[in-house]
């Protein structure tokens, strides 16, 4: 498989982030290199064979749904790169 | 006696027989970091201040009679494992300035077992690589040679380790992150089974191969770490409602014949993987003839899609790091950056200056292989093997206790020689995924050095909560080889 530089623009653009020109074909051309090796797969008889769960237990894990103590606002909000009182602020969101 | 030749066997007798304290202790590993971490960098954060009032602690609780596993012994964290009220980094640029508000599990757990947490170490990146060297902030050295690569993603804990900068570390292990550095630098590392020990508070990179696990010089001291951080957790659901065993029972004999009964499994697929260093291939059939001698039989089993792992790997967790990396968007914590015009802006512009090049390669080969038109081919084929590559282990289970195998292919490479080749690099993970992909639990001894002086590991793997069996098997092949008991020059 081969990754053009449009495609990790798009790619760039759906996971937010800005390739910067000058590493857009270098980053094109590290990914086609990858993903040519992991061509192999398609060498794999998956036929009927289930994908991983994502989990090795086969219980569903469940609690009360309690109240509890939390740290409260002044602590969570301690990391806040912006803040205004108990909200955290972003840039305009709608032009 | 010295105090950074200490194991947290022998620092543990000598405090409860009052005849060290843990403030000398821990003042003397603080001084011997200063002296000599600035050319290992083993370390991104160290707490003088808070480590020598938590020794003071200890000693107060030994005078009181009133100790705990760790109580007094200073050990350090893998800078992606949460503590409260101490910068985490992740070794990013994206989190440098974070500060959790909460301890994660395994730090709780070691504070409660007295613990003295004497620092947060050096890591790849977001635990992507195999070098330490995607750290954002510096590169660490292998104290061995410091020419070399320390291995990765913990570098930092088994160069801090290594140096006896602590006596225990911590490190988290997704693909070999705490096997393959523990066997460039020469000390014992292992990854518990998937669910044996809780995640929460560990900084998510692929979260169903994520497991944190222990660095330290011996395989019983190994076997006390565990033993503190295993065990279920409400606040992890993939915490595993498994018992914990008395691990010590690993270490109740040790004779010539130890190992009577045990059977070693030879994956011959390991034996024909293309590159493998004639040095790790020597120390490998050394270490093969020391378990024969211990009592062990030793077979040839097969894991047939051997040859599929790293493909495999490659797409499943950069797929779950570009879902867990997707959080730092610059909004409730870590680096924010403004300068753009609307929100889209400061999503692009946090991403792109807060993490490093490996990070955003990942991400975008896991957006890839998520996106609509590829998420079949890519991630859902790989999720079909990584099956395949669970049956393997399971059948290879039913005929031996545990799997012998080389840690890497190669010794510690020079700092620099892989950087410019990512597909390289991950192809030296070849004989650590796989237990992450199962989910077994994995441990890198010390088993030799090359011509160039560099340590080379043997790895054992067994079955899911049988690291009862590595332990054992591991403690009797260190008792005979007794290199442990080597340590670089600083």
């Amino acid at each position: 498989m081969k990754i053009s530089t449009d495609e990790v623009e798009k790619m760039a653009h759906l996971a937010r982030l800005e390739i910067d020109d000058s590493q857009k074909e270098k980053m094109a051309d590290q990914l086609s290199h990858i993903l040519q090796y992991i061509d192999k797969l398609k060498d794999v008889d998956v036929k009927g064979v289930k994908p991983f769960s994502g989990t090795v237990f086969a219980h569903n894990v469940l609690r009360g749904d309690e109240v509890r103590p939390s740290d409260g606002p002044d602590v969570t909000l301690a990391n806040a790169p912006e803040r205004d009182g108990d909200f955290y602020t972003v840039p305009r969101v709608v032009k | 006696m010295k105090f950074h030749e200490l194991t947290i066997e022998a620092a543990r007798k000598l405090l409860i027989n009052r005849e060290i304290s843990s403030f000398d202790l821990t003042s003397d590993l603080l001084d011997r970091i200063e002296t000599h971490d600035p050319g290992i960098n083993a370390f991104i954060t160290i707490d003088r201040e808070s480590a020598l009032e938590q020794a003071a602690k200890a000693d107060k609780d030994i005078a009181n009679n009133e100790l705990s596993t760790l109580t007094g012994i200073p050990i350090a964290l893998k800078d992606l494992l949460c503590t409260r009220g101490m910068r985490t980094t992740c070794g990013s640029k994206i989190l440098e300035n974070f500060v959790p508000p909460y301890d994660g599990t395994v730090v709780k757990r070691l504070k409660e077992n007295g613990a003295v947490i004497i620092g947060k170490t050096n890591m790849d990146e977001f635990a992507m690589g195999s070098s330490t060297e995607n750290s954002a902030f510096k590169v660490t050295t292998n104290p061995w040679n410091r020419e070399y690569v320390p291995g990765g993603s913990s570098g930092g804990s088994a160069a801090a380790v290594s140096a006896r900068f602590c006596c225990a570390a911590l490190g988290s292990d997704t693909g070999g992150s705490i096997r393959q550095p523990a066997s460039h630098c020469g000390v014992v590392g292992l990854k518990p089974t998937y669910g044996r020990v809780s995640r929460f508070g560990l900084v998510s990179y692929a979260s169903s191969l994520d497991q944190i696990g222990p660095f330290t010089r011996t395989v019983k001291d190994a076997g006390t770490m565990l033993q503190v951080i295993a065990g279920h957790d409400p606040m992890d659901s993939t915490s595993a409602p498994e018992e914990v065993p008395d691990f010590s029972r690993a270490f109740d004999r040790f004779d010539t014949n130890a190992l009577k009964g045990m059977t070693a499994g030879i994956p011959k697929e390991y034996l024909s993987v293309e590159g493998i260093d004639p040095e790790v291939e020597q120390v490998f059939n050394r270490s093969k003839k020391i378990l024969q001698d211990l009592g062990v039989t030793v077979k040839e089993i097969s894991l047939p899609h051997t040859d599929y792992v790293v493909a495999a790997y490659y797409i499943i967790a950069p797929c779950e790091a570009s879902s867990n990396l997707a959080r730092y968007d610059g909004v409730k914590y870590g680096l924010r950056d403004t300068s753009g015009e609307d929100l889209m802006d400061m999503y692009k512009r946090t991403k792109s200056r807060g993490f490093g090049l490996e990070v955003q390669r990942r991400i975008i080969i896991g957006t890839f292989a998520l996106s609509a038109g590829y998420y079949d081919a890519y991630y859902g084929r790989a999720s079909q093997v990584r099956t395949l590559i669970m049956e393997d282990f399971s059948r290879a289970f039913d005929t031996c206790d545990f799997i012998l195998s080389p840690v890497a292919p190669a010794p510690a490479f020079k700092i620099g020689e892989k950087m410019d080749d990512p597909l390289t690099m991950y192809l030296t993970d070849i004989f650590t995924l796989s237990a992450n992909m199962a989910g077994v639990p994995g441990i890198s001894i010390p088993a030799g050095h090359s011509s160039k002086g560099l340590p080379i590991g043997i790895q054992m793997m067994a079955k899911r909560f049988d690291e009862m069996s590595l332990l054992r098997a591991g403690y009797g092949f260190e008792q005979t080889l007794c290199l442990d008991r080597q340590f670089p020059n600083l």
